[in-house]
C-alpha cells in the first residue's frame, strides 16, 4: 500500500491561500465572462422607468412646469415635480453634510441639470421622448460659478430656502452664500511663527474640480410590496445600510420593512456614497404606483449631476528655518461645495480629515481654516478614491515642500527627509490632533530614492538642461517626488459617525459542519476584490482553506450592520472585525478540541489549521473536524454549532505612506508630457493579497494620472459645465497609461488585529503631487514655482510660453 | 441618451437607396458606419424620421487599384484600408491617418465615405482627401457626379452634397513613387479629436522639393488645403527656415475655435508645430 505521508506545515498554509497570499480573485470568473449582476441587469415584471427633465440654466426661476404633452405619450404613467412631493415632505432630502438638498427643484434651479421633473413611463424610451416634452419656463438669474466671488456683498443669493436660516450645522454662516468656517490648530500661534520665521513660503493652489466617474454610473431598482408592506431598493450604493436607515428616516418605512440591496457594482471611486434624487424619486413613484421602478443615469447625468470631488481653492504659508527645519504651517481653503452642501465627511468634520495636512512631517505648530461657500455648481464634494480631503490636504503640503524647496534652493527630497517624522517618535501627535499610529519614513523614502537611482536621475536632469539651452532638444525633464501619509479607516464611533450612525464595521461568520463557511460583512465591494481578501483574513485566522470560504456582502437583511466601503475602510475596519469574529470562532473551537482530545484547554496550542497538544502534535483535532464535532457532539456546557459576529470600534485611524517618484519629459513646443516613469512605494502595513494591491495601485495611479494631467469639470460665465462627456472629461485609455513600478515596506498597524491599514486610495492620495511636482519640476530651474493643474497640454505649453521658452 | 423614434430603411443597392432617399424626403438621412450620426441621434442634436441604412450595398464594399489609380468604396471601412497591403505600397498616408482615427472598435465599424461625407471638420479624412487631390462621387436621381474634395466643404457639417445624393465612393491617383508623405495629429487621448493636425505629401528632385501637398485637420470651419503654404516649400531644399515660412502661412488660413483642448491661440500654434513636423517627417520619408 502505498501510504500518502500528512502535509507539511508549509504545505498547510499554503493551501489556506491565507495572508499573503496573491491568490487569483474570485470575483473576476463572472465578470469576464459577462455574468456580474449590476443594477441595470435586474429586470422585475411590470417594471416602470423613470428619467429626469433637468435644468438647462446654472441658476433660474421656474415660472412653471407643463406636463400635458409629457403625459400624452403612449406608455407614460407619472410625472412628478417639487408640487407632488411637498405633500410628502420630500421635495428636500437630508445631505450627508447636515445641509438639504433638493429632490426636484423647489420653485428655482440652482446648477445646470438639476433634476426638475420625473417622469415615469412603461419603457425608457417613452421616458426620454416624455423628457423632451415637459414644459418648464425658467427665468434666468445672475450665476455665481467663481468661488472667490461668492461671498461678495452684492453676490446673488442662491440658497432662498435657508436665508434665514444663518446658523449652519457646523456653526454660524457669515454670508447668505457661506456655508461654514471650520478651524483646526493654533491660529494665533502658527502666524506668530510665521511672522518670526528664517524663511517664509506662501503660494495659492488649487484642486480643480473634477469627478470619480465609475464605469458604471448611478441608478436604482425601487418595489413597494403593497401586499406586505415591503421596500426592496437594490442600487448602486456604496453603504446600504447607511441608505436603509436613512430611507427609512425619510419616508417613514420602518427599517425592517426596507430591504436594501447592492449587487455587483462597476466602480465607485467616493461617487456612490451620497443619496440623489434618482433614489427618493423611484422609491416615491414605486409607492404611488405600485410597480418596481428603474432609473438608471447616463454618462452625462453622472458627470453633471451626481457628486464631485475636490474643487479646493487653497492657500499654504510655511515658516522654516534658513537651513531648512520646518516651524509652522498656516493653511485656507477656499471649499466650493456647489448648489447644496453634499459632502460626504463624517458628521463632525465637515471638511473632512484635511487637517491631516502636515503630511509626513514633524511641523510644531500649524492652523488650518476652510471656508464653504455656494455656487452655482453640481453638488458632491466626495472623497474620489481617497479618505476624505485627504488628497487636497496631501496636494497642498507636497506641492509646498517642493515651494519651500525652491525658496531654498535645496533638493526636494533633502528637505523631506530634514522633516519626516522620526521612527521613535511613534505613535506621534500631530499639531492638528492627529494620533499617527505608526510609520517609518526615513527607510521608505531610502529605499525609494535607491530604487529609482535619485542622484543619476538628478545628473541627466541637469545634462538635458544643458542640451535644451544649447538647443539641441525642445524637451524638458521633469523629476517630481512625493511622500504622503494617508488617514483611512473611519474611524473611532468617538468622534466618527455618518447621520449619527457610528462608522464602525462589521463581519459575521458561520461555519457549516463539513467544515467550509460563509462570512457576511456590512461593507460592500466596488471592485476592491472582498471576496478574496476577506476570505483570506478568515482563512489565516480559522485555518479554512479560502477557496471554501463564501463572503457575502450588501443584503441588508442579511449582511450585519455596517457603514459600508469608501475612504479606504473596509480593511482597516470589516478586516479587523474579520479577524475578531475569527478569532472568537477559535476560542469556541479551542473548547471543543479540549473535549474531543480530553485535555485542558491550556494544553492546546493553534497550529495553521488546528489545535494541537502542546508538546505532541500528533495529538491534533483540525478545524474541519471541530466544525463537524460542533454540530453533532453534546459536549458539555457548550451550545451547539460554530458562528461568531464582531462589531468593530476602531481605537484609532490607520496611517498607511508611501513614496513616489515620477520622471516627465515635456515637449515646450506642445505641452505634451510624456511620463517616461513612475515609481510607486507603499507601505500599507500587513500585506494580504499582493497582487490586489499591486492592481489597487496601478488603478488609483492611473486615476492619479488623469485627474494631474487632464481632469476637470469646470463651467462658464453663464453656467454651462463644459466637457461633461467622455469626449473632454479625461480618462486615460491604456496608450496614455504609463508603466508602473510597485513596491514595498511593511510597518504593521500596532492596534489593528492583522496590522492592515487599507491601501485603495493611496496611489490617488501620492500620485496627484508626485506627477504635478515633477511638471514644475521640469521648468522649476527657468523660475517656476507653481503651476495649477491639470498639466494638460495647452496649460503646459501655457507655462513654458510664459517662461518665454517657445520659439 | 435615447434617440427619438425613426424608421429604419435596408436597401441592397445604390439604385434602391436613391430610390428611398427621394421618396422619403428631407426627413431621412443615410447611415453608413454610424459613428458620427448614432451618437448625434442620442443627443437628440440629429433627429432624423428614416434611416437609409447602406451596409448592405454591397458595390460599395471595394477598394480597386488600377494602374495607381485608386477608388474606395463609400462602405469602406477604416479597418479595411488599414489592413490593405497593396493600398499602403503606393499610397501610405491612408493607412498612417486612418490609424490615427478614434480606437480599434470604431475603426472596425467607421467608413471612409461617412468620414468624408459627414462634413465635421474634425474628421481626419477630408484633409488627407485635399491633400492627395481625391474626387468623390455623388450619385443621386438624376444620375452621377463627381466634385474634388478641394471643393467639397462649405461650411460644419454643410457640403455641396444635395439632399438625395449619395456619396458612393472616393477617386484618387497615388501619389508618384518615391514621395514622402506624413500625418501629423496633435490630441488628447486615444480616440480624441485633434487639437490640430497637418498632413503633408511631398516629391524631391535632386534634392529639392518638386512638388507639395498640405492638408489641415480640425482648424476651422471645413478641412483646409494649405496651397499657399505648399507653394514655399517647391523648389526649395526644405531648409529649416522654409519650413517655418510653410509653417507660418499654414498657420495663418487656420481659424480654429476655443475648446476643451486649448484657446485659439494654442490650436494655431500647434498648428504650426504639426505642420512643421509633417514636412520633416515626409522629406524623410520622401526618394
Amino acid at each position: 500500500m502505498n501510504v500518502q505521508s500528512p502535509p507539511s506545515r508549509e504545505e498547510r498554509i499554503k493551501k489556506l491561500q491565507g495572508l499573503g497570499s496573491s491568490r487569483k480573485r474570485v470575483e473576476d470568473a463572472r465578470f469576464t465572462q459577462g455574468t456580474g449582476n449590476y443594477v441595470d441587469d435586474i429586470k422585475l415584471p411590470g417594471m416602470l422607468f423613470g428619467d429626469f427633465v433637468r435644468s438647462p440654466y446654472g441658476h433660474a426661476r421656474i415660472k412653471s412646469i407643463d406636463k400635458e404633452a409629457a403625459l400624452a405619450v403612449p406608455g407614460v404613467i407619472a410625472v412628478l415635480t417639487a408640487e407632488d412631493l411637498k405633500p410628502l415632505n420630500l421635495h428636500y432630502m437630508p445631505t450627508l453634510a447636515g445641509d438639504v438638498q433638493a429632490v426636484l427643484a423647489d420653485e428655482k434651479v440652482l446648477f445646470q441639470n438639476q433634476e426638475v421633473a420625473f417622469v415615469v413611463a412603461q419603457d425608457r424610451y417613452a421616458a426620454a421622448d416624455a423628457v423632451e416634452l415637459v414644459e418648464v419656463d425658467y427665468e434666468e438669474l445672475p450665476v455665481i460659478n467663481d468661488a472667490f466671488k461668492a461671498l461678495d456683498d452684492d453676490a446673488p443669493l442662491l440658497r432662498e430656502d435657508i436665508k434665514d436660516k444663518m446658523e449652519g450645522a457646523h456653526g454660524p454662516r457669515k454670508h447668505h452664500n457661506h456655508i461654514f468656517l471650520w478651524e483646526e490648530g493654533d491660529k494665533e500661534g502658527t502666524e506668530q511663527a510665521l511672522n518670526n520665521a528664517e524663511v517664509m513660503v506662501e503660494e495659492k493652489i488649487t484642486y480643480q474640480r473634477v469627478h470619480p466617474c465609475p464605469l458604471e454610473t448611478c441608478g436604482c431598482v425601487a418595489s413597494m410590496d403593497k401586499i406586505n408592506g415591503k421596500l426592496t431598493l437594490w442600487g448602486t450604493f456604496q453603504a446600504p445600510h447607511a441608505v436603509r436607515t436613512v430611507a427609512s428616516l425619510i419616508t417613514n418605512i420602518p427599517e425592517h420593512n426596507i430591504r436594501v440591496v447592492s449587487p455587483d457594482i462597476g466602480g465607485g471611486f467616493g461617487n456612490k456614497v451620497g443619496v440623489y434624487p434618482g433614489y427618493i424619486c423611484s422609491v416615491v413613484a414605486s409607492i404611488v404606483t405600485g410597480k418596481p421602478v428603474k432609473w438608471v443615469e447616463d454618462r452625462i447625468e453622472n458627470l453633471t449631476s451626481t457628486a464631485f470631488a475636490r474643487d479646493y481653492h487653497m492657500t499654504g504659508k510655511i515658516a522654516a528655518t534658513a537651513d531648512g527645519k520646518i516651524t509652522g504651517l498656516w493653511t485656507h481653503v477656499l471649499a466650493d461645495h456647489g448648489a447644496f452642501d453634499a459632502c460626504a465627511d463624517p458628521t463632525k468634520f465637515p471638511a473632512g480629515f484635511f487637517h491631516i495636512v502636515t503630511g509626513s512631517y514633524d511641523i510644531p505648530i500649524a492652523y488650518v481654516g476652510v471656508d464653504g461657500v455656494y455656487t452655482n455648481k453640481a453638488p458632491g464634494g466626495v472623497a474620489y478614491r481617497c479618505s476624505f480631503r485627504v488628497t487636497e490636504a496631501a496636494y497642498l503640503i507636497e506641492r509646498m515642500i517642493d515651494v519651500l524647496a525652491r525658496k531654498l534652493d535645496m533638493d526636494p527630497v533633502e528637505l523631506r527627509i530634514k522633516n519626516f517624522i522620526k521612527k521613535e517618535q511613534f505613535p506621534y501627535q500631530s499639531a492638528l490632533g492627529w494620533e499617527y499610529d505608526s510609520g517609518d519614513y526615513h527607510t521608505a523614502m531610502d529605499q525609494a530614492t535607491k530604487a529609482v537611482d535619485y542622484p543619476a536621475l538628478r545628473a541627466e536632469q541637469a545634462e538635458n538642461r544643458v542640451a535644451f539651452d544649447r538647443g539641441e532638444t525642445r524637451n524638458l525633464m521633469g523629476i517630481g517626488v512625493a511622500f504622503f501619509t494617508e488617514i483611512v479607516g473611519a474611524g473611532p464611533v468617538k468622534n466618527c459617525d455618518i447621520l449619527g450612525l457610528g462608522m464602525f464595521d462589521s463581519c459575521e461568520i458561520r461555519i457549516h459542519p463539513t467544515g467550509s463557511a460563509i462570512a457576511r460583512l456590512g461593507t460592500i465591494s466596488q471592485g476592491q476584490g472582498h471576496a478574496t481578501t476577506f476570505a483570506q483574513i478568515v482563512a489565516s485566522e480559522i485555518g479554512i482553506p479560502a477557496e471554501d470560504i463564501t463572503l457575502e456582502e450588501g443584503d441588508t437583511d442579511t449582511a450585519p450592520y455596517g457603514l459600508g466601503t469608501y475612504g479606504s475602510r473596509s480593511t482597516p475596519v470589516a478586516g479587523a472585525a474579520t479577524a475578531m469574529a475569527g478569532r472568537k470562532i477559535r476560542a469556541k473551537a479551542q473548547m471543543i478540541a479540549a473535549y474531543l482530545l480530553e485535555v485542558h484547554e491550556g494544553d492546546l496550542e493553534w497550529d495553521v489549521d488546528r489545535f494541537q497538544i502542546k508538546g505532541n502534535p500528533e495529538a491534533h483535532k483540525t478545524m474541519k473536524e471541530i466544525a463537524f464535532a460542533s454540530y453533532n457532539q453534546a459536549i458539555p456546557g457548550l451550545e451547539p454549532g460554530l458562528e461568531a459576529v464582531s462589531y468593530y470600534d476602531p481605537p484609532n485611524m490607520t496611517y498607511p505612506f508611501g513614496a513616489y517618484f515620477c520622471v516627465v519629459d515635456v515637449d515646450v513646443d506642445t505641452g505634451v508630457t510624456d511620463i517616461r516613469k513612475f515609481y510607486a512605494l507603499d507601505d500599507c502595513g500587513t500585506r494580504i493579497n499582493p497582487m490586489i494591491i499591486e492592481g489597487q495601485v496601478h488603478g488609483g495611479l492611473t486615476e492619479a494620472v488623469a485627474i494631474a494631467m487632464g481632469q476637470e469639470i469646470s463651467y462658464d460665465e453663464i453656467g454651462n459645465v463644459k466637457g461633461a462627456s467622455l469626449m473632454d472629461f479625461y480618462l486615460p485609455t491604456a496608450v496614455e497609461t504609463p508603466t508602473y513600478e510597485t513596491d514595498f515596506t511593511v510597518t504593521p498597524s500596532p492596534h489593528h488585529p492583522i496590522g492592515a491599514k487599507g491601501v485603495g486610495e493611496s496611489p490617488n492620495v501620492g500620485g496627484v503631487p508626485a506627477l504635478s511636482n515633477a511638471v514644475n519640476d521640469a521648468f522649476a530651474h527657468k523660475g517656476l514655482v507653481h503651476t495649477q493643474m491639470p498639466h494638460d497640454h495647452w496649460r503646459v505649453w501655457q507655462t513654458a510660453q510664459r517662461l518665454g521658452l517657445t520659439g | 441618451m435615447i434617440p427619438g423614434s425613426f424608421d429604419y430603411h435596408r436597401p441592397s443597392s445604390i439604385g434602391d437607396a436613391i430610390g428611398l432617399m427621394s421618396s422619403l424626403g428631407d426627413d431621412a438621412m443615410i447611415v453608413a458606419g454610424g459613428h458620427s450620426l448614432i451618437p448625434m441621434m442620442k443627443l437628440r442634436m440629429a433627429l432624423p424620421e428614416h434611416l437609409v441604412d447602406l451596409q448592405d450595398v454591397q458595390s460599395l464594399k471595394s477598394i480597386s487599384i488600377e494602374n495607381s489609380q485608386i477608388t474606395l468604396g463609400a462602405m469602406v471601412t477604416q479597418a479595411e484600408l488599414i489592413t490593405s497591403e497593396e493600398l499602403h505600397e503606393i499610397c501610405p498616408l491612408l493607412r498612417e491617418a486612418a490609424l490615427q482615427i478614434a480606437d480599434p472598435q470604431v475603426r472596425y465599424v467607421g467608413t471612409i465615405g461617412g468620414n468624408v461625407a459627414n462634413g465635421d471638420p474634425a474628421n481626419d479624412m477630408p484633409a488627407i482627401m485635399q491633400t492627395l487631390n481625391a474626387s468623390f462621387t455623388l450619385v443621386g436621381p438624376n444620375g452621377e457626379r463627381s466634385v474634388a474634395a478641394r471643393d467639397f466643404y462649405q461650411g460644419a457639417y454643410y457640403t455641396t452634397r444635395e439632399d438625395g445624393e449619395i456619396l458612393s465612393s472616393i477617386h484618387l491617383d497615388a501619389p508618384t513613387s518615391g514621395h514622402g508623405s506624413a500625418y501629423e495629429k496633435q490630441k488628447r487621448k486615444i480616440g480624441d479629436y485633434a487639437t490640430a493636425a497637418a498632413a503633408v505629401v511631398l516629391t524631391l528632385s535632386g534634392g529639392t522639393c518638386a512638388t507639395a501637398s498640405i492638408g489641415l485637420t480640425n482648424l476651422s470651419e471645413t478641412p483646409l488645403w494649405a496651397e499657399e503654404a505648399a507653394s514655399i516649400l517647391v523648389g526649395s531644399s526644405l531648409d529649416r527656415e522654409t519650413i517655418k515660412a510653410a509653417a507660418a502661412a499654414a498657420k495663418a488660413i487656420t481659424n480654429p475655435a476655443e475648446d476643451g483642448r486649448g484657446p485659439i491661440e494654442f490650436r494655431k500654434h500647434v498648428a504650426g508645430i504639426m505642420v512643421e513636423r509633417a514636412i520633416a517627417k515626409a522629406h524623410s520619408r520622401a526618394r
